[in-house]
């Protein structure tokens, strides 16, 4: 079975689509639900950053779209790759009215795409990234054993 | 012994099941280890380095080799060098990547510390708004 490019999940929520927006939206929200601490420069174009307590862990997320109450977006770093890596994935949160609360249907793509000048030469000699990833993904791969 | 060509175009999903199952084998593990920590070097100076046979580790070379995690080049003396290729990793660490995003954990905390505040002002009546 194929590994997905894209992930896409749909939730139903007992709030309306007002609170669920501040809720992934706010660095409050992001910061509770998603992360530990967050910071949200809310506009397209503006980054958020969410940080995790226990792991020295912190992400960048950069805004696409802010479309209140109705449409959030952000690409975001693919997790165990350098920070340095031009792959992002597009994360993208729709919420629609349902009864009294919210449908909110989140679709996060891009995982499998493999820019060409990845292949071959590109990492060659990059030892300490290297080294990095496959300590990762031995990691990863311990974990699911 | 079959070789890669490097410049073929590999489907993702095949580079991530090559780089998978050729990471399943602890010796293999530590081959890559060893090239990744030192560099560069031959299937003599692998066995040299670490407790398996030279022969070994030429048939786990060549597993490796298949599944581009390292490219064969001239070294001296006729010898074969072996040198590590991250970029097979890098696709695996994409797919990875979508197995460890765990967006139904993350929903249900949405969910939960829905559930668990109370309305805030945006959802509240204009009278209770408040400056802050």
């Amino acid at each position: 079975m194929p590994i997905p490019d894209r992930i896409e999940r749909t939730i139903e929520l007992a709030q309306p689509p007002e609170r669920v927006w501040e809720a992934l939206t706010s660095a409050a929200g992001l910061g509770g639900w998603f992360g530990d601490r967050a910071t949200v420069d809310l506009r397209p174009g503006g980054m958020a950053y969410v940080e995790w307590d226990g792991k020295d862990s912190k992400v960048t997320l950069t805004i696409i779209v802010v479309e209140p109450p109705t449409r959030f977006a952000w690409t975001w770093g693919i997790q165990g790759l350098p920070a340095t890596d031009p792959r992002r994935t597009y994360v993208e949160f729709t919420l629609t009215p349902s009864g009294g609360g919210t449908r909110l249907t989140v679709v996060e793509s891009g995982f499998a795409q493999v820019p060409d000048e990845l292949i071959g030469t590109a990492y060659d000699g990059n030892v300490a990234g290297w080294r990095k990833e496959l300590a990762e993904l031995a990691d990863y791969l311990h974990a699911a054993a | 012994m079959p070789r890669p060509d490097p410049d073929r175009r590999r489907d993702p999903e095949e580079v991530a099941a090559a780089v998978f199952a050729a990471l399943a084998e602890p010796t293999r593990r530590s081959i890559l280890s060893s090239l990744a920590a030192r560099g560069p070097a031959t299937a003599t100076d692998l066995a040299s380095q670490l407790p398996i046979t030279r022969q070994a580790i030429t048939k786990h070379l060549e597993l490796l080799a298949a599944a581009g995690l390292v490219h064969a080049e001239p070294g001296e003396r006729r010898r074969i060098r072996y040198r590590v290729n991250a970029a097979p990793m890098a696709m695996a660490m994409a797919y990875l990547a979508a197995l460890a995003r765990d967006w139904d954990g993350k929903l249900a905390r949405l969910q939960r510390s829905l559930d668990d505040s109370p309305p805030s002002a945006a959802a509240a009546p204009d009278m209770e708004w408040r400056s802050q």
